[in-house]
């Protein structure tokens, strides 16, 4: 045991000064929803080269708020910035990864998928107007599924949220009493609710609160087990929340069109798109130093491109962007941060 | 103390003249060697100095920083309880009346027991036990506050909120103080809040209590005993009187601990920028919301109405503590003597 | 006549034994909750015990890992915490104790201090996030040290104008007597009279930040990653146990009550140590 003791003292120390001498760190801030298959990358990525990406997720708005500091080298959102406002702040932006997000429930009785939602639902829970799960809205589209006599507590983001923006959004397109009343952004004035920090803190308030409804990430749901639900999309079909329905609506996205990769992706037409998708954004400085940004273009180039990067994103559930857009970003990098 | 013996000490020192013994150190090493008493004294002295500059840079660069927020919103900050991040209106209503209802129910629960406690170590108790139960108490004092917030939210919440819908229906029903038990059997909230911070605090208060009940003349009890009165009797008509500041100082302290308690609140309260009159239903409190949101805020705004945040609970708790410590003063206690 | 001093009496026992009832349910009820709390953590922190738990770094979500550079981190942070709140504490309080006794400027310093000892640790965060982050232009363990040093600071000076206090007059007399200057007598035989219970104040202070969070979430921040760089976000057991306990991963949970664990073990053995140190000084 002393031996033991004496080694892993030793193997620490080395590893430390190891850390210290040849180990590149790269600083990040930004939201939650990409945190799953971020996180992953990273701890792939230092396996195969050592640098560090060490990524705090702090919600979208902590992420662009870190940017315009200076404080981190790079920052995600899944709230796109507007270009006006990126030319304002020197900063450029591409998409990383298409991401969806989704209703989750805990309603004695019910499953994964059991449960079908549509806007005007959502909107009427996250207003407050329909307050127990046996209400006749609900139980109208759910024919056939047992709901309980039970209060709907509402979960939301207590955080500046990329996530919450698209939720919002969402819910704006389909409700002008959502738009007038809450509006959508990163973080809005919620009529009702309890606030948790992070995709994390919404699904971990969901999972310990009875009769609890929140919206996250679908990676949070899908590795936590948890009672996610269908949508009825634009098209007035029942989609289920997965890589596929994702990839329709992404399919949607032309980036030629826009500038700065600036795009929303919420309730896009298509029979099997689903109505809560988006990109989740890099921003970058584009004054920033040209050492580091080389370091984290070298990063974004490995997980847009390599194989191992985007089958690490499929297994979460993340949709990879396609080539041709890859090719679209590369040349924006080329333009923009000359590199 | 030694107050007075080092104060004659103090006195002898100037006045004793030079040895009329030789001295064996040359005159240019004994004035040296006491310059560096005065080097020594204006180093300490400085550093103890620091103490005083380091609460007025608290205060000043919170309130600097929160001056953006205060200008922009003027009194209307302390009333309005709007949180709009993206409009950029904010309001501390919702904070402070979280911070301060939490607390309330805090020292509602935690100053009876905390009686109850301080009175059985020091009256009933037998000696061999007084140390051990002493000491357990101190311990709850020195679990780290985010186990208690991850107990209550892990552990308690759920508890709570199979016992909420009973609150619901048998107090909830009550004309009047009924509305504050009714509201959604959550498990965390105002109330749970509320009650975590009490655990918390009773060891604070308790042992403040338990050291002025121990100071009481014995004089003055055995006076009473001698008269017939009984344990209870004793405690309640002369050990209460007697310490009667103290206790109320010992009970402003806990609640400044109560205020400024941040992770085991940020854990339980619901985060929610609402204000209920309900406490079943969510809240926020002034360091919860910064803990959440700080590291966060996006806009300079969003920053400044933060830390104008920081600044009224620092001007809170300052204020109930410094009540709390001319309180303690009075019985002599103030001199640090009592638990942290 | 019998009868009514007898309804009285009963009366007067019945309260009495009622409220001392009260008061021995009452102290029952406080332990209760202290071994609900002690209980809880120990049984879920002890389910994640395990070799890996110190060899391993934080994990992504899904992976496996430890709490190593957690660990590490705040053993970091917490040793220069040390460093710097330890000599201007000790140094502070003797000033109190040995030149300013009884006058007007210790008291003030005294009440002061002990506000400072009180004030919310949030606050502090706020003000370090406002002098330091801002102008360094990023978190830094740096600034989570120094966090953690104003929050010691009160501890030690308080704790060392108490010891210094306590030395008796004849001892600093004698050495005064035999020409010492007065900054030597302080040195060589206060502060080694009052040794134990100075050390005592910062074991007490240690254990008091080392569970500290809520300052550490503006100016440390948290990392991935192993790292013994200060000028960076560093990683830390109470952050990170307050990221990965509000997340819905049973993995991270699981880390998150252990490191719980060791920290209110730290906490418990630091108290033990530190009580049994001044067991021999005089009594309070």
């Amino acid at each position: 045991m002393k031996t033991k003791g004496v080694a892993f003292v030793l193997g620490v120390m080395s590893l430390g000064v190891a850390g210290l001498a040849q180990a590149e760190t790269i600083s990040a801030a930004g939201g939650t929803a990409i945190y799953p298959v971020l996180s992953k990358w990273a701890e792939t990525y230092q396996q195969k080269t050592g640098t560090m990406v060490n990524y705090q997720a702090i919600g979208s708005g902590g992420g662009i708020a870190q940017i315009k500091a200076k404080t981190v080298d790079f920052a995600n959102s899944d709230m796109p910035l507007k270009p006006e406002y990126l030319n304002k702040d020197q900063l450029v932006q591409f998409p990383a990864v298409i991401i969806g997000i989704t209703p989750v429930v805990n309603v004695p009785g019910i499953k994964p998928g059991e449960l079908t939602f549509n806007g005007t639902i959502l909107t009427g829970i996250y207003l407050g107007k329909i307050k127990k799960w046996n209400d006749a809205a609900i139980a109208d589209l759910n024919k056939g599924v047992k709901l309980p006599d039970m209060n709907i507590t509402v979960v939301h983001r207590s955080d500046g949220s990329g996530t919450t923006f698209n939720f919002t959004n969402y819910l704006a397109k389909v409700s002008p009493e959502w738009r007038q009343r809450v509006g959508d952004n990163t973080a809005v004035s919620w009529p009702v609710g309890v606030g948790g920090k992070g995709n994390a803190g919404v699904a971990a308030y969901v999972q310990r609160i009875p009769g609890a409804i929140g919206y996250v990430e679908y990676a949070y749901a899908k590795e936590n087990h948890m009672a996610y639900g269908k949508m009825i999309n634009a098209a007035g079909k029942v989609v289920a929340p997965d890589l596929a329905t994702f990839q329709a609506a992404a399919a949607n996205a032309d980036f030629t069109k826009v500038e700065d990769f600036y795009m929303i992706l919420t309730n896009q037409p298509g029979a099997q798109s689903w109505p809560i998708s988006a990109a989740t954004y890099i921003l970058m400085r584009q004054d920033g130093d040209k050492t580091v940004n080389a370091g984290v273009l070298k990063f974004a180039r490995w997980f847009l491109t390599a194989p191992q990067a985007q089958a690490e994103a499929r297994s979460l559930d993340y949709v990879p962007l396609p080539k041709t857009t890859v090719t679209q970003i590369e040349a924006y990098w080329k333009r923009n941060l000359g590199q | 103390m030694d107050d007075t013996r080092d104060a004659e000490l103090e006195m002898r020192m100037v006045a004793v003249p030079s040895p009329a013994v030789p001295s064996r150190i040359s005159p240019a090493r004994s004035r040296r060697l006491h310059a560096m008493d005065r080097r020594f004294r204006w180093l300490t002295g400085g550093l103890a100095f620091l103490v005083l500059l380091l609460l007025v840079g608290v205060a000043l660069s919170l309130f600097l920083r929160g001056w953006e927020a205060f200008h922009h919103f003027g009194f209307a900050f302390f009333w309005s309880d709007a949180w709009d991040p993206v409009t950029e209106n904010f309001g501390a209503l919702v904070p402070i009346y979280g911070t301060l209802v939490s607390s309330l129910i805090a020292l509602l629960i935690a100053v009876p027991i905390s009686f109850g406690i301080a009175l059985f170590i020091s009256e009933l108790a037998p000696e061999w036990l007084r140390q051990p139960i002493g000491s357990a108490i101190e311990l709850l004092a020195g679990i780290p506050s985010i186990i208690f917030g991850m107990w209550g939210l892990f552990v308690f919440a759920p508890v709570l909120g199979s016992a909420e819908p009973w609150l619901n229906d048998h107090l909830g029903a009550l004309p009047g103080i009924g509305a504050l038990f009714r509201g959604p059997p959550m498990g965390i909230g105002m109330l749970t809040a509320g009650i975590i911070l009490a655990i918390m605090v009773i060891p604070f208060i308790s042992a403040i209590m338990r050291d002025v009940f121990l100071v009481v003349p014995a004089m003055l009890k055995e006076s009473a005993y001698g008269l017939g009165a009984t344990t209870w009797e004793v405690a309640r008509h002369v050990v209460l009187p007697y310490t009667r500041t103290a206790v109320v100082g010992g009970v402003f302290l806990g609640l400044g601990r109560a205020l400024g308690e941040t992770m085991a609140v940020t854990f339980v309260i619901g985060n929610a920028h609402d204000l209920h009159i309900s406490l079943l239903d969510a809240g926020n409190s002034i360091a919860a919301a910064l803990a959440n949101e700080f590291a966060e805020a996006f806009s300079p705004m969003y920053k400044s109405a933060l830390m104008a945040l920081g600044f009224i609970l620092f001007i809170i708790t300052f204020v109930v503590l410094v009540l709390a410590k001319l309180m303690l003063w009075r019985l002599g206690q103030g001199q640090g003597k009592v638990g942290l | 006549m019998n009868t009514a001093k007898n309804a009285r009496y009963l009366r007067r026992r019945f309260w009495n034994v009622f409220n001392l009832g009260m008061a021995m349910a009452t102290t029952l009820f406080g332990l209760f909750w202290l071994v609900w709390i002690l209980w809880t953590t120990l049984s879920y922190g002890a389910t994640a015990l395990n070799m890996e738990l110190f060899t391993g770094d934080t994990p992504a979500p899904g992976s496996i890992g430890g709490l190593r550079n957690a660990f590490v981190g705040s053993l970091l942070m917490i040793g220069v915490a040390v460093m710097i709140g330890t000599p201007v504490g000790i140094l502070a309080g003797t000033y109190l104790a040995e030149f300013a006794q009884g006058s007007r400027l210790a008291a003030v310093i005294r009440f002061f201090n002990d506000i400072l000892l009180s004030a919310p640790s949030i606050v502090i965060g706020l003000f370090i996030y406002a002098v330091v982050v801002v102008p360094m232009g990023s978190f830094s363990g740096l600034a989570g040290a120094l966090s953690l040093a104003i929050l010691l600071l009160p501890v030690v000076l308080r704790t060392t104008d108490e010891m210094l206090g306590m030395v008796p007059g004849t001892m600093r007399e004698a050495a005064l007597a035999l020409g010492a200057p007065h900054w030597k007598m302080i040195v060589q035989v206060s502060y080694r009279a009052a040794r134990s219970g100075i050390l005592t104040g910062v074991l007490l202070a240690v254990a008091r930040i080392s569970g500290e969070t809520a300052p550490l979430l503006f100016t440390a921040l948290s990392n991935q990653f192993f790292s013994t760089n200060l000028d960076k976000p560093i990683a830390n057991v109470p952050v990170v146990i307050f990221q990965f306990a509000m997340s819905p991963y049973p993995e991270w949970q699981h880390l998150a009550w252990a490191g719980a664990l060791i920290a209110a073990m730290a906490v418990l053995v630091l108290s033990l140590v530190s009580r049994f140190l001044i067991k021999d000084r005089s009594p309070r």
